[in-house]
């Protein structure tokens, strides 16, 4: 390990003595953890190995998970869709205007992006990599990283031989030392200086979020009902608003059966594999992919906003509706009912669990 | 009020609406002095004749429907996904010190877990005599105690590096909250497995879907530390990590794990991803600091701002704001209406307690022209708050994190409020 760490270390060492009464008294409270416990929950990795489990992977393996399970949002090659984290290139570029900081850029250990994704990926399924999955992501991330060749293969063995290049580029903080004493000062109270000139202001930005639609109307709606001289021309967003409850008020359509609960449940449960990319339900916005609200039924590449693939695109344009029959038909495996989706999901192999998807993608759509 | 539906509708027309409305009401008031007797007090309101609601009408209660505008608010363009993002506290509404529970910030890597307390456990193990594993009851048979601390993300007025960003303090400032904890010392956990001598780190991982994990070295481990279970009375709300979250007073508050499942004792840190990757502190030479953990002595004027602008005309005026550090108490705030030329004292006011927020005022004679308002925060240390550009001469404008060069208000003849930068 380096030598701020080492530093660290000692500094600590000297604390612990001096805030040595860690003996003081004991409750007896708790029980003692059993082995099974403690590897169930131990999953963490060292930059020197420590935690690593056996286990091996290749670059071509990785790059078959790769695209399955982390392109949608971070690109087929690591570089990031819309604002999910960039994983690869930006090498040379930490001086730079707008540093890209990857894990070939940036991370100082390769331990991180094995500790991390298997921890806490893919996103909205965590703990489902296996450890030679996890190894053939790493493995993947090396290559497009250009820092291994592709027949290369990671195992627990040649996993601490591999250094990023960025290893050194960290410090430990030294603001104690560079800052405090600068700003440890008295300050000027009169007359500290000539004039003052505006040199930035936000307004000129204007990226700070506006309030919600439903605010919106809410507050021109409260203002036409307390004003009655500006009841006029407030007329129409009034108007406007009344349309939209009078079509919430209509009754809805009958359902045409109803849905057996637990099947509905069943769906909810399978349905998040799906939440890092979709959403439903009241106040659903696109993500990754499109709103799934009200999607039994609905054609193909039919959602306003939503960026679909060609490939979809021009089966909406032939007329694919999302009927059951359909969309049990492409979660089974959705790149083989549409090739070149952008959605890059294996599929639901089991029958149940897609029959559960749309039952609860139709609860969620009444 | 004759402004279009269009302008009303945006934040700022809604901010010139709210001018004209307070104008108005200026007006209202003088006019009933010229022409005659105030309504709101000749007439019966329906509050004075007709019965309120009974004892049960809100188990739990919330803010009357006057103050529904007071609220946690996201900036829905910073972050991929609102399930790992970040929302606001909302600061220009609030006074006195504490954060009420239900608008605390929140910022979760992979959503607001939520956790069955019946079945949630708290693991120490790793370098120690004896591995344990408690309960929820066990943690409540420990000692306990209460201490109000702020929690900042460091990421606090990350987005203003470049230059004035967001209009509103609620998005420059409000990554953070200040509220009692009630929780059981750290120490005293660790001493119950017995730290090996070997053992200088903890790491501390939480039990949701992200797992976050950061280490922690054991000096601070073994000093001010708690487990809390408790914020201002109530147990944590799932947002902050119910049942049981890790307080480092002081610290970033990506360090404060919530949903805390797990507590590793080792001989060196683990390198997490929020130790490596993230919160590290990118510096002009292309090198980055790491385990920047202290939070710097910081201050902003919460109002005037410009989600609060002055709507009574000149006069009496009230300028208020809060002021915290990492590294102890708030002894002396400065405030200036001038862009920085002259400063005046502040008055503190409430509670002062270590690593906690105070809240600090300044009243005034506002004689209707423009200011250039400014505070600027001085710790028990001596440390002063330093500006923008003597961060930026040292740190750059890569470093994301830990930004608490002072912040600038212009405010206009109108009372209204903008995020400026000045020379």
């Amino acid at each position: 390990m380096s030598k701020f760490l080492e530093t660290t270390l000692a500094a600590t060492t000297a604390a612990l003595v001096l805030a040595a009464p860690a003996s003081a008294e004991k409750f007896n409270l708790g029980r003692e953890a059993i082995p099974e416990e403690v590897a169930a929950w131990d999953i963490d990795v060292r930059p020197d190995g420590l935690g690593l489990p056996e286990g091996r992977g290749t670059v071509a393996e990785g790059e078959e998970i790769f695209a399955e399970k982390c392109a949608m949002c971070h690109g087929e090659f690591g570089e990031g869709v819309d604002r999910w984290p960039v994983l690869a290139g930006g090498q040379g570029s930490l001086k730079d205007e707008r540093p890209v900081k990857t894990i070939g850029s940036y991370w100082p250990y390769l331990s991180t992006a094995w500790d991390y994704p298997h921890r806490a990926m893919p996103f909205g399924f965590a703990r489902s990599l296996t450890a030679d999955e996890t190894y053939a992501i790493d493995a993947y991330l090396l290559y497009v990283n250009d820092l291994v060749d592709e027949d290369f293969e990671l195992n627990r063995e040649n996993f601490t031989s591999i250094h990023l290049p960025n290893e050194n580029g960290f410090y430990m903080d030294d603001r104690d030392q560079v800052e405090v004493p600068k700003f440890t000062r008295e300050p000027c109270m009169e007359n500290c200086k000539e004039s003052v000139e505006i040199t930035a202001r936000a307004a000129v930005l204007d990226v700070t979020p506006e309030e919600t639609a439903a605010r919106k109307a809410e507050e021109a709606a409260k203002a036409a009902a307390q004003d009655e001289e500006a009841k006029v021309e407030e007329g129409t967003a009034a108007g406007a608003s009344e349309t939209v409850a009078a079509e919430e008020a209509a009754p809805a359509p009958a359902a045409e059966a109803a849905l057996d609960p637990e099947l509905v449940k069943r769906g909810e449960k399978v349905f998040k594999k799906c939440k890092a990319c979709h959403a439903v339900g009241e106040g659903a916005k696109n993500k990754t992919g499109p709103i799934l609200t009200g999607v039994v039924g609905r054609p193909a590449a039919s959602v306003e906003g939503f960026k679909y693939s060609r490939a979809l695109r021009a089966k909406g344009e032939e007329g694919l509706v999302w009927d059951e029959a359909a969309l049990i038909e492409f979660l089974k495996k959705p790149k083989a009912f549409v090739p070149k989706t952008k959605m890059s999901f294996a599929g639901l192999k089991k029958e149940k669990d897609r029959e559960a998807i749309i039952a609860y993608l139709k609860s969620v759509g009444q | 009020m004759t402004t279009d539906s269009n302008s009303g509708t945006t934040r700022r027309g809604f901010l010139k609406a709210g001018l004209a409305a307070g104008g108005a009401l200026a007006g209202a008031t003088t006019a009933a002095r010229a022409a005659g007797p105030d309504p709101a007090i000749t007439e019966i309101q329906p509050w004075n004749q007709e019965n309120g609601d009974p004892v049960d009408a809100s188990p739990y209660g919330m803010p009357i429907e006057y103050e529904k505008h007071v609220k946690r608010r996201t900036v829905s363009w910073l972050t991929a996904d609102p399930v790992s993002s970040i929302n606001f506290t909302p600061l220009h509404d609030l006074d006195g010190i504490i954060t009420p529970n239900g608008i605390c910030f929140e910022r979760h890597h992979s959503g607001a877990a939520t956790v069955d307390p019946e079945k949630h456990r708290l693991m120490i193990h790793g370098l120690v005599e004896k591995p344990l594993v408690f309960t929820m009851e066990d943690l409540q048979r420990f000692p306990r105690e209460n201490h109000v601390y702020f929690l900042e993300c460091a990421a606090n007025s990350g987005m203003e590096w470049r230059g004035a960003q967001l209009n509103g303090v609620q998005f420059t400032h409000g990554m953070i909250h200040n509220v009692m904890y009630t929780g059981v010392p750290l120490r005293l956990l660790l001493a119950e497995a017995g730290v090996k001598p070997n053992g200088k780190w903890v790491l501390a991982e939480g039990a949701d879907a992200a797992g976050m994990s950061r280490s922690i070295p054991m000096e601070k481990a073994l000093d001010d530390c708690l487990v809390a279970f408790k914020m201002n009375g109530e147990a944590l709300r799932k947002e902050q990590g119910y049942p049981i979250r890790l307080v480092l007073p002081g610290w970033e508050g990506n360090m404060w794990v919530k949903w805390l499942r797990r507590l590793e004792v080792g001989d060196k840190p683990w390198m997490q991803r929020e130790e490596t990757s993230k919160y590290t502190d990118l510096m002009p030479d292309g090198r980055a600091r790491m385990f920047t953990w202290v939070m710097d002595a910081k201050s902003v004027i919460t109002s005037p701002s410009p989600q609060k602008p002055i709507l009574h005309g000149k006069g009496p005026t009230v300028i208020t704001g809060i002021a915290w550090s990492g590294r102890g108490t708030i002894p002396r705030v400065d405030v200036t209406i001038d862009g920085g030329k002259n400063w005046h004292k502040a008055r503190i006011d409430g509670p002062s307690f270590d690593k906690s927020i105070h809240r600090f005022y300044f009243e005034f004679e506002w004689d209707g022209k423009p200011l250039l308002l400014q505070s600027r925060a001085i710790d028990s240390t001596g440390y002063v708050q330093p500006t923008k550009d003597e961060l930026r001469a040292i740190r750059g404008v890569n470093s994301i994190y830990h930004n608490n060069g002072i912040q600038t208000w212009y405010v206009n003849e109108n009372g209204e409020a903008e995020n400026v930068e000045i020379s």
